[in-house]
């Protein structure tokens, strides 16, 4: 569990992270979600100490993570980045096992861990582990980008705006790929987007922030319902709101759907 | 013609000496100048501030006309071989420190902060990721820089180095046009085998996945 207390961030004089308390489940696909500049990425690059924070503390398991060896702590959460950057003097198979040689995994054991990852995203060992980056798609690379964070078997992921650059075909397969993924892997995954068709169909909890500060957590179903005051509804858009309900009256029994209008929700994810 | 080649005939000795001569001298300067500037480009792009002022101290450098270097070379160190090379040495640095610090300040940031965040030490993202992603544009500066020692130590007879420059400069003096003819071809010829040597060179430090 991923716990903040009263997180602030201060670059040259502006509060970009304004007192942030937060709690992560273990096990649970939290999405970070907001417009641009509103602290979404800072806040997760806080987890893994790319980021320190100018006062507060994060906690992972009940540990103040500032006490911590940032190379170790990094080491033992997965990391995936929006520009994919593998590494493209390195072979496929040879970037997958990075964070595992990193932690003197023996060799045997990365091969073996290398062709069992590379087969969970459906790509062929035989075929794939001793290509090179350029000789990938991008919705290939990211597929490689994405199981090179699981490698090492770490119990946290982060994910920044991992699909953000691929096109929408590629896109909405690899969500669907990662959705069944995350069934399986039921790892603790914190996902940065500004997309929030990407949040509502992948997420367990969704974070609104703006400027800062946090507006709404919510199950994605509780945000379209009971959407906290007028930004949530400007930012989810009055249209997506309305197609999403009615997904959602079609497969739930009505009279549970609450009428769509401004309000704090029931789970006390109001801030 | 036939000058030329009675000349390479009776003097064929005398041309592997000096050939030899510029070679080793040449040689030695770049390669000194290799294990300097290549580390020095790296730790200047750790700091921005002293990069400007060492960058700037060695481009004056390369603004010194090749003979008045060579000249400042007497009164310091004397003249010979050793004052020869030092000169070249210098001169080898600035293409070699411009290419490192260039290549691994242009690694995509990208790169190094999906290094940093899958937790790899500031070592091991320089030897893992910027130098590999930056090898091929320093030994494009390893190149130029050969090819250029090569040219210049041409001049390195003038302070008593020998090399080509004895063949170029004795046979102007004595009007001996076979001489001058010999050193100028050689010493052209050097330049260019140096060029497909350090191409060479080049494309096999390339790590597979970045040559085209």
């Amino acid at each position: 569990m991923i716990r903040f207390h009263n997180v602030s961030k201060t670059i040259n004089q502006v509060q970009v992270i304004k007192g942030l308390d937060l709690q992560i489940r273990e096990g649970e696909l939290f999405v970070l979600i907001g417009p641009s500049g509103c602290g979404k990425t800072t806040t997760m690059k806080m987890i893994n100490r790319l980021v320190e924070p100018s006062s507060g503390t994060i906690e992972i398991n009940g540990e103040d993570i500032s006490k911590k060896d940032p190379v170790q702590l990094r080491r033992n959460i997965g990391y995936v980045i929006q520009q994919i950057a593998l590494f493209p003097h390195m072979t496929i198979g040879q970037n997958v096992s990075i964070v595992p040689k990193l932690k003197n995994v023996p060799s045997q054991e990365c091969e073996r861990r290398v062709d069992e990852l590379l087969d969970l995203v459906g790509l062929d060992p035989k075929k794939f582990k001793d290509r090179y980056p350029s000789e990938l798609s991008g919705g290939q690379q990211q597929r490689v980008g994405v199981i090179r964070a699981m490698a090492a078997d770490p119990p946290i992921i982060l994910m920044d705006e991992p699909f953000s650059a691929l096109d929408p075909i590629t896109r909405e397969q690899l969500q669907d790929e990662f959705v069944r993924l995350q069934k399986a892997i039921k790892k603790t995954i914190v996902f940065v987007t500004h997309d929030m068709d990407e949040a509502l169909k992948i997420a367990d909890r969704i974070c609104l922030m703006k400027d800062g500060s946090i507006v709404q957590i919510d199950k994605p179903a509780q945000l379209l319902q009971n959407p906290a005051g007028e930004f949530v509804i400007e930012f989810i858009g009055p249209k997506r709101l309305q197609k999403h309900l009615r997904e959602y009256n079609t497969s739930q029994p009505p009279g549970e759907i609450g009428p769509l209008q401004t309000g704090t929700s029931k789970s006390g994810g109001v801030r | 013609m036939s000058e030329l080649i009675a000349f390479v005939q009776e003097r064929y000795s005398d041309i592997f000496t000096v050939i030899w001569q510029h070679l080793y001298i040449s040689a030695i300067a770049v390669i000194a100048g290799f294990i300097v500037s290549v580390p020095l480009g790296i730790v200047l792009t750790r700091t921005k501030k002293v990069s400007q002022f060492v960058i700037g101290i060695v481009n004056v450098i390369q603004t010194i006309p090749s003979l008045a270097l060579l000249g400042f070379m007497i009164p310091l160190i004397g003249i010979g071989t050793f004052p020869a090379i030092v000169a070249l040495f210098l001169y080898s640095i600035l293409p070699m420190l411009q290419n490192t610090y260039t290549g691994i300040r242009e690694v995509d940031p990208a790169m190094k902060e999906a290094a940093r965040g899958m937790g790899m030490t500031d070592l091991q993202i320089l030897l893992k990721v910027e130098v590999p992603l930056a090898i091929s544009v320093i030994m494009g500066g390893f190149r130029t820089a050969t090819i250029y020692t090569i040219s210049w130590a041409t001049l390195a007879s003038l302070i008593g180095g020998g090399g080509l420059g004895y063949l170029v400069f004795t046979g102007l003096t004595i009007n001996n046009e076979s001489m001058l003819l010999i050193g100028a071809i050689s010493a052209a010829l050097l330049a260019a085998l140096a060029d497909i040597l350090t191409r060479k060179i080049q494309s096999i430090c390339t790590p597979r996945g970045l040559r085209k």
